[in-house]
């Protein structure tokens, strides 16, 4: 045991993402209310035209993925930089309605406070 | 004294109406502010007072507007008011006139042919009686008009008629009723005493044929009466709740009230002014196209006066203004309604914490500043029209998003977030003004539209077809006849939201043969349904809009679509089987051609 206490640095720290755990409460509630959420396919075009994520870390298609998982706070952080301009939703090949998903997180996270 | 036990209904539920909206009123008109209420008073006492009163009897009582809308819907709305308010003026002139003793009581000219037996003698007493069943009749043709909407709204060049809450109903129809009652009460004393005129002797003749009148007589008199309480009782309930709060709507709008950026008072009278008429419902495309109902006005309304509205009704409306556009009672919708978004949004600010750093780089002096804004780098075809213009006839410019820059605000005013929207509206002055420039040119009308209201910017905004029409009448550029036949749509935006029509179309005209579509153009022009206001629409929904508003306007033989607005643009695009042209395309390529 005492090995082990002098050498944990060595071992790598986890990394593992457990879905389970998650809370996918975000992700039902825009199934319910923003049906189009579904049919992103990550293909990042949103953020390549993004003109918010020009200058800050702003990353729509990583907050896409960030709902699935559950993210929440990652994701509450990161909507307060998007001005709303829609360039996203003109760019989307699934047409996702973007801004809607936006409006319906920004809804969501101001229930739930966070 | 005159008095029966069936006029009190009438009296209590008259009072109870009076009390209760005094009461609303004073609690409405108080918090308003004080120093614009004082306005009122100077209207009274001077000439301004006549346009007040012109104003309200034009649209209360006549319903001008509605009248220059459709006729027919006119004529109903004006013969229950305009008929209700001489039948009232009237009949207090003929129970002063007439009447055995001076007193006039409160309910004695509703019951006029009850207390009052003789037969009419004198010439003006005779000519009274035939006036008062003249303007019942007029009413009665009214009411057969509504029954008839009620049912078959095609008749009257309506295709749809607005659904009642329940409230409303019993209004309706109590309402429907209190004229036929009056007819038939009226008639059944006339039967016996032969104290009216054309209209209500003969029906009571015959009313006599059938019924036995000594009988019935009594009941309806007081059916009469308890219809009218009825009525008066439910009225501050139901959408009738227009007829008195349109006149002090009126009157605040000339001591220049205005709902602007929130929901006040004064927004409450707009909506309690709405008549519920249903024009609304058939300019919404929302409606027309995709059958959708929650963000009609007459709809909205109806929910905010009985307190719950979804927040769907508030986002999922195009804000496209065609529904203000035609509102008979003028009331502002679209500010309403960015006034509640507003009130339901996240009140928790927006983080742009990286707007510091932006800064504009290429400050060289420049005549212009160019701002493509966001969509318009969606169509480089425009933005590159505009560059080559400036180049051709080397004016010189700052383009000031070349690399991207933050967005107008208006998009996030649309969502609400009005606190936000002035962060970039803060950054974006900073860096025209750093600009300096003596003209900002803009290729988007939504951002056009903001610059416009929003910032206080010290130079001219133009969009590019307003300059570009300036251009060619000042400098005398020559531009090649096309030989096109081209529509014109105006973006909603630029349209009846800037009030932009003539220049787009004076400039189109110079070299291209422009095509008139009167029900669909200028203040009439319909959405392409790319709208940034609405936060609902599927894409699927919007491309049903964009086909409704193409077929609308193209025919067999027009060449091609032209409008000004890059979102415009993009939408028609998907759709169009003709090629659809931003207005500097296609002079750019008549300067080409020259």
């Amino acid at each position: 045991m005492n090995n082990n206490n002098t050498l944990s640095f060595l071992k790598k720290s986890d990394r593992t993402i457990d879905y389970d755990k998650n809370d996918r409460a975000l992700f039902y509630y825009l199934m319910r209310v923003e049906p189009t959420v579904a049919l992103c396919i990550a293909c990042g075009a949103c953020t390549a035209t993004c003109p918010a994520g020009n200058f800050s870390s702003l990353d729509l298609h990583k907050i896409m993925l960030s709902i699935r998982r559950g993210e929440k706070v990652y994701i509450a952080k990161e909507i307060t930089q998007c001005f709303l301009c829609g360039k996203c939703q003109l760019i989307c090949p699934k047409n996702v309605n973007t801004r809607g998903v936006i409006l319906q997180i920004i809804s969501f996270l101001q229930s739930s406070q966070l | 004294m005159k008095f029966d036990w069936f006029v009190l209904p009438f009296t209590t539920g008259l009072l109870t109406l009076i009390f209760f909206l005094s009461w609303k009123y004073y609690k409405w008109i108080k918090q308003l502010d004080a120093s614009q209420r004082k306005n009122f008073w100077k209207i009274i006492f001077s000439y301004k007072i006549f346009k007040l009163v012109k104003e309200i009897f034009l649209e209360v009582l006549v319903h001008r507007r509605i009248y220059k809308i459709n006729p027919l819907l006119g004529y109903m709305h004006s013969s229950f008011a305009l008929g209700w308010f001489l039948l009232i003026v009237f009949g207090a002139i003929e129970t002063y006139l007439f009447a055995t003793k001076p007193i006039n009581h409160l309910y004695e000219p509703i019951f006029f042919k009850y207390f009052n037996l003789q037969q009419p003698s004198t010439h003006t007493h005779i000519l009274f009686a035939f006036i008062m069943d003249l303007l019942l009749l007029y009413i009665l043709s009214g009411i057969s008009l509504a029954i008839i909407k009620r049912f078959y709204s095609a008749l009257f060049g309506l295709k749809k008629t607005t659904k009642l809450f329940w409230t409303d109903k019993v209004a309706l129809y109590s309402l429907w009723l209190i004229f036929p009652l009056r007819l038939l009460a009226e008639s059944s004393t006339t039967a016996i005493y032969q104290n009216g005129s054309f209209l209500t002797n003969n029906t009571g003749i015959l009313l006599q044929e059938y019924f036995s009148i000594a009988k019935i007589s009594y009941t309806l008199w007081w059916a009469y009466s308890i219809d009218l309480m009825i009525f008066f009782i439910f009225l501050p309930f139901s959408r009738y709740m227009h007829i008195p709060t349109e006149m002090i709507l009126i009157a605040l709008r000339h001591c220049g009230f205005k709902t602007e950026k929130s929901f006040d008072n004064f927004s409450k009278i707009e909506i309690y002014s709405c008549s519920s008429c249903g024009i609304c419902i058939d300019t919404c495309q929302m409606q027309t196209v995709t059958e959708r109902n929650n963000m009609i006005p007459a709809y909205l309304f109806q929910k905010e006066r009985h307190g719950k509205v979804l927040k769907i009704a508030l986002y999922d409306c195009l804000i496209c203004g065609r529904c203000e556009n035609t509102c008979p009672v003028q009331i502002n919708i679209l500010n309403i309604k960015l006034a509640r978004r507003k009130e339901r949004i996240d009140k928790r600010a927006q983080q742009f914490h990286y707007l510091n750093n932006i800064t504009l780089n290429n400050t060289n002096n420049s005549s212009v500043a160019y701002y493509a804004g966001c969509i318009s780098h969606l169509t480089p075809s425009i933005t590159r029209s505009i560059i080559s213009i400036f180049e051709k006839f080397s004016t010189s410019y700052t383009f000031i998003d070349e690399n991207g820059t933050i967005c107008c605000g208006r998009p996030l005013i649309l969502a609400g977030k009005y606190k936000d929207a002035q962060k970039l509206i803060a950054k974006n002055t900073e860096i025209i003004e750093k600009a300096n420039v003596s003209t900002l040119i803009t290729s988007c009308p939504i951002c056009y539209k903001v610059f416009k209201t929003e910032y206080k910017l010290k130079i001219p905004v133009l969009h590019h077809s307003e300059w570009l029409y300036l251009q060619i009448i000042q400098n005398n550029w020559n531009l090649q006849k096309q030989n096109l036949n081209a529509v014109y749509h105006d973006p909603c935006e630029l349209g009846r939201g800037s009030h932009i029509y003539n220049e787009p179309r004076n400039l189109l005209k110079l070299f291209l043969n422009l095509k008139d579509k009167q029900n669909y153009e200028k203040e009439n022009s319909l959405c392409c349904g790319g709208s940034l206001g609405n936060f609902y629409l599927k894409e699927n929904d919007r491309v049903k809009i964009a086909e409704h508003t193409y077929k609308s306007i193209m025919t067999k033989n027009d060449d091609c679509l032209i409008t000004s607005c890059p979102l415009c643009k993009k939408t028609f695009q998907k759709i169009s089987d003709k090629p659809v042209y931003d207005i500097a395309e296609v002079v750019l390529k008549s300067l080409k051609l020259n």
